[in-house]
């Protein structure tokens, strides 16, 4: 068990690799009851989250989600989250645990609108489950036809018995599932997902394959990919910010970066060499520090050592050979292509 | 499942010796802590390594860990295996998949460290 931003949780089970691959092949387990939740109600509820959050929450049906940025005025991330219509006056936030706090504070100093903020974090439980038999299994515990559930759209309904959100989302870059459900239902739904999947090989998950699995599809972890010092442009996650949707908290500030450029940019690389370049190591280009790394691991599925690094604009470009330092030892890596992995549909 | 004749250290190192004649490797408790194994750096053989210091690194899926010496001397052989398998060292951490051969150079060492009982006991608090 490890401390993870105040909650103690399990790095693994039977095993990264092991979690991983069940994950890719046919179903894994994850409680990311850690994870926080904000409710954004209110006449003007639409207006708020849309001046909040990069995405244009306009183009939002109800019954859809999507994943957006909640930024400073400088274009630095105050976190990035997942933003659920509900209703036309009602939004569900699904954010990072150890930002919560600071995400609904964000929130309220920007609401000037006709809206109420909640932090509802406490009445949500939160479990994934991940991978192409994702669907076969929850499907044996709930009335809801989860085949009409299209990725990344939810609905509200039970799950054995219990109310809960279901939505086709994750972090794993695999189908899937998250469920929010009460908090004292939770250790049961754990037990009966396990249950259910059972002949499917189910596996309980932990933030150790949860790490991996996010990071061959290129997904980001916040204090890794992003922070408060970058910005959705620089982090290659321009598909999240509509520019033209009308103003939003760091609009000004992107505005700006795409007008004079970005000086750095987020690139994924394979080792060539003996090693693996982990979270803080430096880059280096032609002998001359460059950049770092933000994420670095084996990837399980693609039998490679991967990773994603921040380097100048114009070097961030896939067949580039770059050195990483480990442990004061400069070793080949190619910057690639990403996603280092995408699932077949 | 801690053989008795090992010596072992606070940082999940053992060594087994008899007389100046030393094997070293991690612990069962040091594997299941670290995870999956992907790679395993030693030192050259002939390296001097005073106890506590870094003998090489273990590297799992998640983190690098540095392995500590338990006992100072001069390395005779290392385990040239684990660079092929390194995963032995989940299955196998107190036999096949020992790290390095040591020539101890102050035998009297090995009295500082925790016998098995100890090492469990003290495993055991850690939890």
């Amino acid at each position: 068990m490890v401390d993870f931003g105040g909650w103690d949780m399990p790095v693994q089970y039977s095993g990264i690799i092991d979690e991983h691959l069940a994950v890719r092949r046919s179903v894994g387990l994850f409680d990311v009851s850690h994870m926080g939740e904000i409710e954004i109600r209110g006449r003007q509820a639409a207006e708020l989250t849309d001046f909040v959050t990069t995405n244009s929450v306009r183009k939002l049906k109800q019954g859809q989600a999507h994943y957006s940025g909640l930024l400073y005025d400088h274009g630095g991330f105050v976190d990035d989250i997942l933003v659920h219509k509900v209703a036309d006056d009602h939004f569900f936030l699904c954010v990072n645990a150890s930002n919560q706090g600071k995400d609904f504070e964000h929130i309220r100093q920007q609401n000037r609108f006709d809206a109420s903020v909640e932090f509802s974090s406490d009445r949500y439980s939160q479990l994934a489950i991940q991978g192409p038999k994702a669907q076969a299994t929850l499907q044996k515990l709930t009335p809801v036809d989860l085949g009409s559930i299209k990725y990344y759209w939810f609905t509200d309904g039970q799950v054995s018995g219990t109310p809960a959100r279901i939505a086709r989302t994750g972090y794993t870059g695999e189908d899937g599932f998250e469920i929010y459900a009460p908090p004292s239902e939770a250790v049961r739904l754990w037990n009966e997902v396990l249950r259910a999947g059972e002949e499917f090989g189910i596996k309980p998950c932990g933030l150790g394959a949860r790490n991996t699995l996010r990071l061959e599809a290129k997904m980001a972890l916040y204090g890794h990919e992003i922070d408060a010092s970058i910005s959705p442009l620089e982090a290659d996650l321009g598909w999240i910010v509509k520019l033209d949707k009308g103003d939003f908290v760091g609009r000004a500030s992107l505005l700006k970066q795409k007008e004079s450029g970005i000086k750095r940019k987020l690139v994924g690389f394979e080792m060539r060499g003996r090693g693996i370049g982990r979270d803080g190591y430096e880059v280096y280009l032609e002998g001359a520090p460059a950049g770092w790394v933000t994420s670095g691991s084996p990837a399980p599925s693609l039998n490679k050592n991967i990773g994603l690094c921040y380097l100048p604009t114009e070097q961030a470009q896939p067949g580039k050979t770059i050195q990483i330092m480990i442990r004061n030892q400069p070793v080949d890596a190619v910057t690639v292509e990403t996603p280092f992995y995408k699932r077949a549909k | 499942m801690y053989p008795e004749n090992f010596r072992y250290t606070k940082e999940h190192e053992w060594v087994a010796a008899v007389g100046d004649a030393g094997t070293i490797g991690i612990t069962d408790h040091a594997q299941q802590g670290l995870g999956d194994i992907v790679y395993v750096d030693l030192p050259k053989v002939g390296t001097h390594i005073e106890q506590g210091k870094s003998l090489g690194s273990v590297e799992s899926v998640k983190a690098v860990s540095d392995i500590y010496s338990p006992v100072s001397g001069g390395i005779t052989q290392i385990n040239q295996t684990l660079a092929e398998k390194p995963e032995m060292l989940n299955s196998d951490p107190h036999g096949a998949a020992w790290l390095v051969k040591i020539k101890l150079s102050a035998p009297a060492e090995l009295a500082g460290l925790m016998s098995a009982a100890e090492y469990e006991a003290y495993i055991g608090a850690e939890k």
